[in-house]
């Protein structure tokens, strides 16, 4: 086998990987997220646009956001809505995207130090984390623009 | 029954009005609770150095079904436990041949108080122990049995029948005994330490937010003086152990050993954090 060949195949095969490598190294690492001045993030956190319809289940799965726990949306048909936090309705006029980010990235920082939200994308986490959830968010950067897209669409 | 059935449902119509949610539910319940005639104190005025001004049992917070079933000793599910426990309370084990009553043959009499007042210094472990650990000492140490698993079910039914002795006592631990006061303290840290992913610490759900709805559990004071409680979604009594280590898990970090000194400290703390209120043993839960 001639080594352009061996190239080529290695290339070939390889190509999906290096693809996907490539879309995943865009995404910024939690400890890498920068918060600016004004206690926002400008920058998204995903390599892909947010998808507000994969937002929305975000919102209601118990095992991803399950956000609806403590906050209200009207406009959602899920049962048990809480109302730890504000209701949401309308959350889209209150803040910009950037702000809408670093509250579901990390509330301690864009909110309060003590509110009791936790952040969604950093490793600024409790102690005795899970063994299994030690390093790990808990959701991953497309997760968070999904849902930082469906909040935008929350208008009066 | 028909109209529990009913009330039931229209409980689960409320839910499912959002527009009903944030009103319907928030502050305790105004009530009044008597068990078998005697009187339940479901609020109390915090001892000093408390950050509520108002105790209020987990009673307050419950629908008015579940509040039924507590209020009436034949309909309380958890007096089977309390009822196992009078049973096992002449069962002779272990190598010296005796059982509880061989030592205290008047339960109803001389238990009376015994569970308001735990956990209490032990001097020759020089740890506060609770009615569990108790239960376990006079096992090892005067009967020559086994001490048991926890959360067997003989330990929830004994502990639910000496708690039960001191059915509408005010809890008062006595902190001047020992290094109870440490304990105390150290207990105090944890129930302001966030753990696990989710970064959360009792005082963030019982302190902050008790009043609110998350998900469909009305979040309480999260008071200790209804263990062992009977669960109506475990249908089974709960020990107070149990209870914490279920909370810490569902802030998704590792949990602490049944009986370990973090959690001894945690009930040491958290028990005072209801002082006043009546032992309500054995309170019925959602
Ligand atoms: C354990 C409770 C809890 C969970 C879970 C939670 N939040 Fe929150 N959230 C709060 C609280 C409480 C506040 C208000 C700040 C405070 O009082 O601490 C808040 C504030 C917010 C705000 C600002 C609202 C305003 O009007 O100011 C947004 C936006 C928000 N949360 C979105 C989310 C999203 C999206 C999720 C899930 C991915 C989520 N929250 C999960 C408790 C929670
Ligand atoms: C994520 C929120 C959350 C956190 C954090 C939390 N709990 Fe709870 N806890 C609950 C809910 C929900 C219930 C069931 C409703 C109620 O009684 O408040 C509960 C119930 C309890 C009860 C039973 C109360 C009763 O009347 O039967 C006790 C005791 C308790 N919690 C103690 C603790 C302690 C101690 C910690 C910290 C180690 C803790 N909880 C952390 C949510 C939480």
């Amino acid at each position: 086998m001639t080594s352009t060949l061996r190239a080529l195949i290695v290339a070939s095969g390889f190509g999906a990987v290096a693809l996907a490598g490539s879309a995943m190294a865009q995404d910024v690492k939690p400890e890498a997220v920068a918060f600016s001045d004004s206690g926002g993030i400008e920058t998204p956190v995903a390599a892909q646009a947010g998808s507000a319809e994969a937002g929305q289940k975000v919102l209601t799965d118990r095992k991803l956001g399950n956000c609806v726990a403590c906050h209200q949306v009207s406009t959602l048909d899920a049962p048990f809505q809480g109302n730890v936090g504000p209701s949401l309705d309308g959350v889209g006029d209150r803040y910009e995207p950037d702000m809408l980010r670093a509250i579901v990235v990390n509330p301690k920082k864009a909110l309060y130090d003590g509110t009791i939200m936790p952040g969604f994308y950093t490793l600024d986490v409790g102690k005795h984390v899970r063994e299994d959830l030690v390093g790990k968010t808990i959701l991953s950067a497309q997760q968070v623009e999904d849902v930082v897209a469906y909040l935008q669409t929350l208008k009066e | 029954m028909k109209t529990k059935v009913i009330l039931a449902a229209s409980v689960l119509a409320l839910f499912s009005s959002p527009a009903m949610l944030v009103t319907a539910y928030g502050d305790p319940a105004e009530a009044e609770l008597s068990i078998d005639g005697e009187k339940i104190a479901v609020t109390a005025a915090a001892p000093e150095g408390h950050p509520f001004d108002t105790l209020y049992s987990g009673w307050l917070y419950r629908e008015p079904e579940t509040r039924a079933l507590e209020e009436d000793s034949f309909e309380n599910p958890g007096m089977f436990g309390v009822e196992q426990g009078a049973e096992l309370w002449s069962v002779v084990e272990g190598s010296a041949g005796k059982s509880c009553e061989s030592c205290h043959a008047n339960p109803e009499e001389d238990m009376k108080g015994v569970g308001a007042s735990y956990p209490k210094w032990d001097a020759d472990s020089k740890r506060p122990i609770n009615i569990e650990l108790q239960i376990d000492k006079c096992r090892e140490e005067n009967m020559g049995a086994e001490p048991y698993k926890f959360d067997a079910p003989q330990q929830k039914a004994l502990t639910a029948f000496i708690k039960h002795q001191s059915l509408g006592m005010p809890v008062k631990l006595d902190l001047s005994e020992g290094e109870m006061q440490k304990w105390w303290d150290q207990g105090k840290e944890m129930y302001y330490t966030r753990t696990g992913q989710l970064n959360l610490s009792c005082s963030n759900c019982h302190e902050d937010h008790s009043g609110n709805m998350i998900r469909a559990d009305h979040l309480s004071q999260g008071q200790v003086n209804g263990f062992p409680t009977y669960r109506l979604k475990q249908s089974a009594l709960v020990s107070v152990h149990n209870r914490f280590r279920g909370c810490i898990r569902d802030t998704r970090a590792e949990f602490p050993k049944a009986f370990s000194d973090d959690l001894m400290a945690l009930e040491t703390y958290v028990t005072w954090r209801g002082s006043g209120l009546s032992v309500e043993t054995p309170a019925v839960r959602q």
